[in-house]
């Protein structure tokens, strides 16, 4: 009994001692907003009560991700709203020994809303633009990019696991003007969480959105309807790509589409092998 | 590094703060022999001692310069007199445009037919990139406006600049350095920015925490003076290295935040004591790479946390917050526990 107070005792000065420190404002947030405590202590244990109990994450060699370095993470998007570059985050954090950071690279769209730019900036993610990408790989950063975008999460459900173009792959250039390597990463799960049934087309003109998702909940269960259903969640990191061979040819678009092709193959590859390990979406 | 200080030395906007030091530091420089401020008002009586070294002459920009310049054979000149926000006394926002793009032109006319000129410094600002949702999150010195900025100020400074391009053009031989200066802190520093800091209670936008930089004033009168005595062409940004968010900056000086729905606080614009450029600002947040000014210069200002906790040091009078009463509160929660 006294060793359950004392551990208490801990908990409690621990979170006091946080508390004074964010009160008063003595702690370092990156060039960027990065805010590292903000997001292991406040970010992070929300997202992981998702990540573990919800969708009961597995993810596979992480040993692909390298201990400290550039690189990219490259991955597929889906599931509506991009709960896979968070869980993404998290499963790079708490599953890889050095227990790194993936810095996210997002959509002007989202530093256009107030609190979600707020809160993205504090997490790690900055703008998807060269000047952010190159400066971030620069540092020695983990970066995570989703080449497909909007296109990605915002696809029909009968189009799940399918992957969509790459647009003009912007993500290889950087790699190979950068001399880093590609981490090509399946995400199985993500697509099941809120099925895209439809969209709204005008209320998504009229809200500035890229789409209006219309999914077997949503909007007609209101608020309940962004709970994600409970798929089983699976995340497969591939064997890093070397770009060093090619790293003067950045602007050759035969050699960037290329490369492009290759990862997308590889992932797709990657998701189909995953798929058979899941065959049910929502098994245990 | 070439050390040729210039012996005679202009320096525009004397009756201001920043304007009134450099111009003292410079005519304390034994290299110096002449250092003549230019102001179109008199400096404030609590000028006068650290202005004894110092000529003044009061000219008003906004009208021709005439050949002064010429006549006072400038060898350099200090062009510091550009206004950050409208002063009422001295007819707004018109007044404030007046002194800032027609007084840059009638000075950089003046300069064009000084042929004794070798040094031109210009102060600039970090305003000068505008603030877009499209911006990468560090500004390099080459980085361009993706919008034309809504505030005055950030307006003004894309026309300064434009002229001073003109310049360089026109004048190659003469070094023409361009300063972007993030805005200023330090104890003694009075801006529109700091006066807003110093409030106790301080409206801020609604879910948006920008990350704001700041410059020492010590460390800007360092990198002025440097300018001035030593050749160092081209324009640099000048700001403390790292960053601080509003919601730290009003954290750590024990201030209180009142977010407000961005369109309020635009609204809030009119009644004044708050410019567009600060909501931009407060909405955008601006960083930019100082590893161009530290190379150049060999000199680092101290990092935008350290500038920052000077300026909250002589200002803790408005503090409603402070570690103490932290303390106090959470001293309370343990005891609270302990008896439990």
């Amino acid at each position: 009994m006294d060793d359950l107070l004392d551990e208490w005792d801990a908990k409690v000065a621990t979170g006091l001692a946080f508390l004074r420190r964010r009160l008063i404002g003595q702690y370092e947030v990156d060039d960027f907003g990065f805010d590292a405590e903000l997001t292991e202590h406040v970010f992070h244990p929300v997202l992981r009560q998702l990540y573990k109990h919800w969708f009961r994450t597995e993810v596979f060699d992480t040993k692909h991700v390298p201990d400290e370095g550039a690189a990219l993470i490259v991955a597929n998007h889906s599931g509506t709203i991009a709960l896979d570059a968070l869980m993404l985050c998290l499963a790079v954090h708490d599953e890889h020994p050095a227990h790194r950071y993936l810095r996210l690279l997002a959509a002007d769209l989202v530093f256009r809303l107030p609190l979600v730019s707020e809160v993205a900036r504090k997490s790690g993610a900055t703008l998807a633009c060269n000047p952010d990408v190159d400066r971030l790989l620069h540092e020695g950063q983990l970066v995570g990019v989703f080449p497909e975008g909007f296109k990605g999460v915002g696809k029909h459900y009968s189009e799940r696991y399918k992957l969509q173009r790459f647009g003009r792959a912007g993500f290889v250039s950087v790699a190979l003007r950068n001399r880093t390597p590609i981490v090509p990463t399946a995400i199985v799960g993500a697509e099941e969480t809120y099925p895209l049934l439809g969209n709204i087309k005008p209320l998504a003109r009229l809200l500035g959105t890229p789409y209006f998702p219309v999914t077997p909940t949503f909007p007609w269960l209101g608020p309940a309807g962004l709970v994600p259903l409970p798929s089983k969640w699976m995340i497969r990191f591939g064997e890093p790509i070397d770009t060093t061979p090619w790293s003067d040819q950045a602007d050759d678009p035969a050699v960037v589409f290329n490369l492009a092709d290759q990862v997308r193959e590889t992932i797709q590859g990657m998701l189909h092998d995953l798929l058979k390990l899941r065959p049910d979406p929502f098994q245990e | 590094m070439e050390s040729t200080a210039p012996r005679v030395v202009v320096v525009t906007g004397v009756s201001r703060f920043l304007g009134a030091q450099i111009a003292a530091q410079i005519a304390a420089d034994p290299m110096v022999e002449r250092v003549i401020g230019l102001d179109r008002v008199d400096p404030p009586s609590t000028y006068a001692d650290l202005l004894s070294g110092v000529e003044l002459r009061k000219v008003d920009l906004t009208k021709s310069t005439g050949n002064t310049l010429a006549k006072l054979r400038a060898e350099a000149v200090v062009h510091l007199a550009v206004a950050s926000s409208p002063d009422p006394a001295a007819g707004g926002r018109a007044g404030m445009k007046e002194q800032n793009v027609i007084g840059t032109m009638h000075l950089l006319a003046g300069c064009q037919q000084t042929s004794t000129l070798k040094r031109l410094v210009v102060r600039s600002s970090t305003a000068a990139y505008g603030a877009s949702f499209r911006d990468p999150a560090v500004f390099t010195e080459d980085t361009e406006a993706r919008d034309v900025p809504r505030g005055g100020y950030g307006r003004d400074i894309l026309d300064i600049e434009g002229y001073v391009r003109g310049f360089r053009r026109r004048r190659p031989e003469v070094t023409a350095t361009v300063l972007r200066f993030a805005p200023f802190v330090g104890p003694t520093a009075e801006t529109m920015l700091l006066r807003y800091f110093a409030q106790s209670v301080v409206p801020t936008v609604l879910g948006r925490d920008p990350r704001l930089q700041f410059v020492h004033v010590d460390d800007a009168l360092e990198i002025l003076r440097r300018s001035v005595v030593e050749d160092h062409p081209g324009t640099f940004n000048v700001a403390g290295p790292g960053i601080i968010t509003l919601s730290q900056a009003l954290r750590r000086s024990g201030r209180v935040n009142l977010p407000v729905v961005e369109p309020l606080l635009q609204a809030a614009t009119r009644l004044g004591g708050v410019s567009l450029d600060q909501v931009d600002l407060f909405v955008h947040g601006r960083v930019v790479d100082t590893a161009k000014l530290c190379k150049e210069f060999g000199f680092t200002p101290r990092s935008t946390s350290v500038a920052f906790d000077d300026f909250i040091k002589s200002h803790q009078s408005g503090a409603v917050v402070t570690p103490d009463r932290i303390d106090s509160f959470l001293d309370m929660i343990k005891s609270v526990r302990a008896r439990g």
